[in-house]
């Protein structure tokens, strides 16, 4: 306490010196003279009197100098000494403070930026109770390895595992709600009743499902999320209870999420009901059809590996069970936080990867700089340690350099950082930000901090070592003498000289990165699409299945409705499928041959239901037989249409044209005959593979739900509102949404969004690293030059030619590019095989891209040594001379 | 060195408290002489070393100064006494007494084989 109190008033002490100086000084005055006093009084002369009121004393600057180190913490005096030091310093070359901390905060608010998303996506745990023994459950088939779950199955594996302390599934539902603004499509999600118990969050309003409340037997119940609380109802308090009636159906609302819930799937969901499976859902109680995806909670110390096998064995038991349904179909079973970020891991570590190696980059260019430094301050130093500094005293000044530059550095790059996460943030489309929800809260939090210190840390321990590894002290008195100039400036010429190569080499592995992800974007927009996309213009309608009951209905409608949109002005075509080209495999169908052996193998084909003139309206090409006849209805024969990777797959060699196909059973109703084959419409996403796809008539099974496809002559965007009401005044009981453009499509989707962003982000990365190297090698260069100007004025003084003078310099830094360059490429080799999932149509080696950024490097770093060899030429031999 | 720095400063410390209890406020030059007088001019005090601990002790909160007017007539800064320090004071001498007591007892030890 009394320690601490002393200590306290030491510390203050630093800051009030002067006054306490002068305080003491009249202290002293005061004591002197009373001593004099005394001692004139007892008989001594005023001569003898002082000189013995000294003596006792014991003289007085040690005494002062007693009492001013008990005044303050030498210490920390020391310290504070250093930093204003250094701050002087720093503020004397501002050239090179600014591009210090310029680089360094570069670097820091890349990476700090690019590590608020790992952070939020990758380490931040999801939102629900325990979630490292939540996992994913689905079924698996050759073409998907996480295809959906069948209910039936549900129920079988629900009732048989062991691993699963409970297991419960949900699958996206659309329903049509009556809004003041007219009828609107909104998205919900159909669960089992323990749904949110399994992910442990309660709702904030009314209750959970009842167990049991998810059969059809049970009354329909609703739970909102709290966004359609606030937004549709207002967020009254009395709502739990009320009824809601969606497509028709009334529902009674008994609870309302909180705020904070989220579900990253489907995070679009606005109602959350039950499953009432066996209902209107024709595709819930068969074991073929799979639409669902589970969650489960572990059971107590059970793990994924293990809850696999045992998932597995019971898909092998289904399988022998109900070989017609099930057979080839496996199990998946992996933690809930690799199904919702998996797929975005990989891009954001190679971000981070980037912005570390830019920040690395940055960081050796301080560090030569410093060095240069250094190399400038050596008379300084010397002095100083000449006169008595000891070196740890030289070293903390540089360390105190080094931190102080540090810290600016790391604040400024902090604040960067932020408005960098949230530009990032915005530049997400927001569709795809719906199924990021743990990037709501991103922005500088604890972790975003502490790793910017960690890289502080990193940066200030570079900083600080660099000069001293520079100062060998035994060096020191040598420095004094003449002429010592020449043999510093070849050490510092191999340090720096590594340097230049180490930055030069990340440049290459980034601008390698960059170019294979830029190249692999290019591809991916590239793709075949065997179709036209442009000019069109696509909407979902959905129309109210209470009214249109009948297949009858549904076709007259459709047809009406088709026929309306026609007449627009600027629509030349329409047309509607089931699904939209771009979008995804699935949908997916198993199919038979009539007349061939079947061994209950599952031909998984792509199918599409799609009007008439589908095909033309896309400008798919017909490759032989017909398209669908406009009239084709359930009345008509059954035909179907295929695409050239369906008779590759089961047609090779033979004539597909009037070959007959069904489903599993061959059921007479489901027998349809192949009338035309098109060419490969990409009906995936960019990145996938184009599977066998099968095209029935729309009007042979009619659904109420379904994607018009507009060909216009004008720009497709402005027609979309025409297109909305038009459809309106048919019958404003029908939903549309999703107005949107084939281009946007292909342009906006996921794939291409992260594709095109990681491109981008990397490529910024690379292109700062070329900056920094090319700064960092026309640094050596001119460095070196300006270290060997007497040695050029000797060799010019014996006759050497300005162009060899040139040359000389010139060798010196493409030696120094060439290696980099060299070590840059075996390095990106590595580093770009870890690229390789990410890569679309490049291989992680292509000589194009490897042989671009050598050429680039190459010239950027001819560039960089230009300035500086002509400098050298055009050195004066006789000043040169002088000078020294 | 720094052990023995202790031992004499604490002491010193002891006498300054000790000093200040007995003449209430005084100036470092009256301290000095005190405690030579008080010694019987045995002890030969560098009078230098008395302000470093003076300003320890005002750090500690074992006195305070305040400037005043000397018997001479001259400006001088006066020392005073407060409760932390005459706690201070019974703290010290009890250890001192210990310290003492312990040694005598020593010095007799070695003494009665003789």
């Amino acid at each position: 306490m009394k320690r601490l109190r002393a200590a306290l008033r030491r510390l203050v002490g630093m800051f009030s010196g002067g006054r306490r100086e002068q305080e003491f000084n009249n202290e002293m005055e005061g004591h002197l003279q009373m001593h004099i006093d005394d001692k004139v009084r007892a008989g001594m002369t005023a001569e003898e009197a002082r000189r013995d009121a000294l003596r006792k004393l014991g003289g007085l600057e040690q005494t002062r100098q007693a009492y001013r180190e008990r005044g303050t913490a030498p210490f920390f005096e020391t310290l504070w000494q250093d930093l204003r030091f250094a701050a002087r310093q720093l503020v004397k070359n501002p050239g090179f403070t600014i591009t210090a901390v310029l680089m360094l905060s570069l670097g820091t608010a890349a990476s700090v930026a690019i590590f608020a998303f790992v952070d939020a996506a990758l380490l931040k745990p999801l939102p629900y109770e325990d979630p490292r023994t939540l996992v994913d459950v689905t079924e698996s088939v050759a073409v998907f390895p996480h295809a959906n779950l069948s209910y039936p199955d549900y129920l079988d594996w629900k009732k048989m595992n062991h691993s699963f302390r409970s297991l419960d599934v949900y699958t996206g539902a659309g329903y049509l709600l009556d809004t003041p603004s007219g009828v609107e499509p909104v998205p919900g999600l159909r669960v089992t009743d323990g749904f949110f118990h399994t992910l442990g969050v309660a709702p904030l309003l009314g209750r959970d499902f009842y167990s049991g409340e998810d059969l059809l037997s049970a009354p329909r119940t609703v739970i909102l999320s709290y966004s359609a609380w606030q937004t549709r109802f207002g967020g009254r308090k009395d709502i739990v209870g009320q009824v809601v009636s969606l497509s028709g159906t009334p529902y009674t609302i008994v609870g309302v999420m909180p705020d904070s819930f989220e579900f990253a799937p489907r995070n679009n969901a606005e109602f959350w009901t039950t499953m009432h499976a066996g209902g209107s859902n024709s595709c819930d109680l068969r074991r073929s059809c799979h639409s669902l995806v589970g969650v489960a909670r572990l059971k107590d110390g059970v793990s994924v590996a293990a809850a696999l096998a045992d998932t597995k064995a019971i898909a092998q038991q289904l399988e022998r069970q109900y070989p017609d349904s099930n057979r080839g179909q496996g199990a998946t079973v992996q933690t809930l936080t690799e199904a919702f970020v998996g797929d975005i891991r990989p891009i954001l570590l190679l971000l981070l990867a980037g912005a570390g190696l830019l920040l690395l980059i940055a960081c050796v260019n301080v560090a030569s700089l410093l060095l240069v430094r250094s190399e400038s301050r050596r008379r300084e130093i010397v002095v100083r340690g000449a006169l008595g500094a000891s070196p740890l005293r030289l070293v903390r000044q540089f360390v105190t350099e080094g931190v102080l530059l540090v810290l600016g550095s790391t604040l400024l790059g902090l604040v960067c950082a932020v408005f960098a996460s949230q530009a990032l943030l915005r530049l997400i489309p927001k569709d795809m930000r719906l199924q990021m929800p743990y990037l709501r809260g991103l922005g500088l939090n604890f972790h975003a901090v502490c790793f910017a210190l960690a890289i502080a840390t990193l940066a200030r321990a570079i900083f600080s070592l660099t000069p001293i590894v520079r100062l060998s002290f035994g060096e020191m008195r040598e420095g004094l003498t003449e002429g010592s100039r020449g043999s510093a400036g070849v050490l510092w010429r191999k340090i720096g000289a590594n340097l230049t190569v180490l930055e030069l080499a990340i440049a290459t592995v980034l601008l390698v990165g960059a170019g294979l992800l830029g190249k692999s974007f290019y591809r991916l927009l590239h793709v075949e699409l065997n179709f036209q996309p442009d000019h069109l213009a696509t909407l979902s309608v959905a129309l109210p299945e209470k009214i249109y009951t009948k297949d009858e209905q549904i076709v007259a409608a459709r047809r009406q409705l088709l026929n309306r949109i026609a007449a627009l002005p600027g629509a030349t075509s329409v047309a509607t499928t089931s699904t939209l080209p771009v979008t995804y495999n699935g949908n997916t169908e198993w199919i038979r041959f009539v007349g061939r052996e079947y061994n209950g193998e599952h031909n998984e084909v792509n199918e599409r239901d799609v009007t008439a003139n589908f095909f033309s309206t896309l400008k798919t090409k017909l490759i032989r037989g017909r398209f669908f006849n406009p009239d084709e209805d359930g009345t008509k024969p059954r035909v179907v249409i295929i695409n050239q990777a369906f008779v590759k797959q089961y047609f090779s060699g033979q004539d597909p044209l009037g070959a007959r196909i069904g489903d599993t059973t061959l059921s007479p109703k489901s027998i349809k005959e192949v009338v035309g084959v098109v060419d490969d419409l990409r009906e995936s996403k960019l990145n996938e593979k184009t599977l066998p796809a099968v095209y029935y008539p729309a009007d042979q099974s009619p659904d109420t739900e379904f994607n018009l496809v507009v060909r216009t002559t004008q720009d497709e965007k402005t027609l979309l509102p025409t297109l909305v009401s038009t459809i309106h005044q048919f019958d404003r009981g029908i939903g549309t949404s999703e107005e949107s453009t084939m281009f946007r499509y292909i342009n906006e989707s996921e794939t291409a969004y992260l594709h095109r962003s990681s491109a981008w982000l990397v490529g910024g990365f690379a292109a700062l690293a070329l900056l920094l190297g090319m700064i960092g090698l026309y640094g050596v260069i001119a460095y070196s030059v300006g270290q060997r100007t007497r040695e050029i004025g000797v060799r010019m003084a014996l006759g050497a030619q300005r162009e060899m003078v040139q040359r000389m310099v010139l060798k010196e830094g493409g030696r120094l590019a060439a290696l980099g360059i060299v070590v840059g490429l075996v390095c990106s080799l590595a580093a770009t095989s870890l690229l390789r999932s990410m890569l679309f149509g490049v291989h992680s080696w292509d000589v194009g891209t490897l042989a671009g950024v050598a050429l680039l490097l190459a010239a950027v770093a001819l560039l960089a040594s230009y300035v500086p060899a002509r400098r050298a030429a055009s050195i004066n031999p006789v000043e040169a001379l002088r000078a020294e | 060195m720094g052990e023995k720095a202790d031992v004499w400063q604490g002491t010193l410390a002891l006498m300054v408290l000790k000093t200040l209890e007995s003449m209430g406020s005084l100036h470092g030059y009256g301290i000095a002489r005190r405690i030579e007088q008080t010694s019987g001019d045995v002890l030969s005090l560098n009078y230098g070393t008395l302000y470093p601990a003076l300003l320890k002790l005002e750090q500690e909160g074992a006195i305070v100064s305040e400037w005043g007017v000397s018997e001479n007539n001259r400006k001088a800064k006066f020392y005073k006494l407060t409760r932390v320090g005459r706690k201070q004071i019974e703290r010290e001498t009890d250890n001192w007494e210990q310290t003492t007591a312990i040694l005598s007892r020593f010095l007799r030890g070695t003494e009665d084989p003789a």
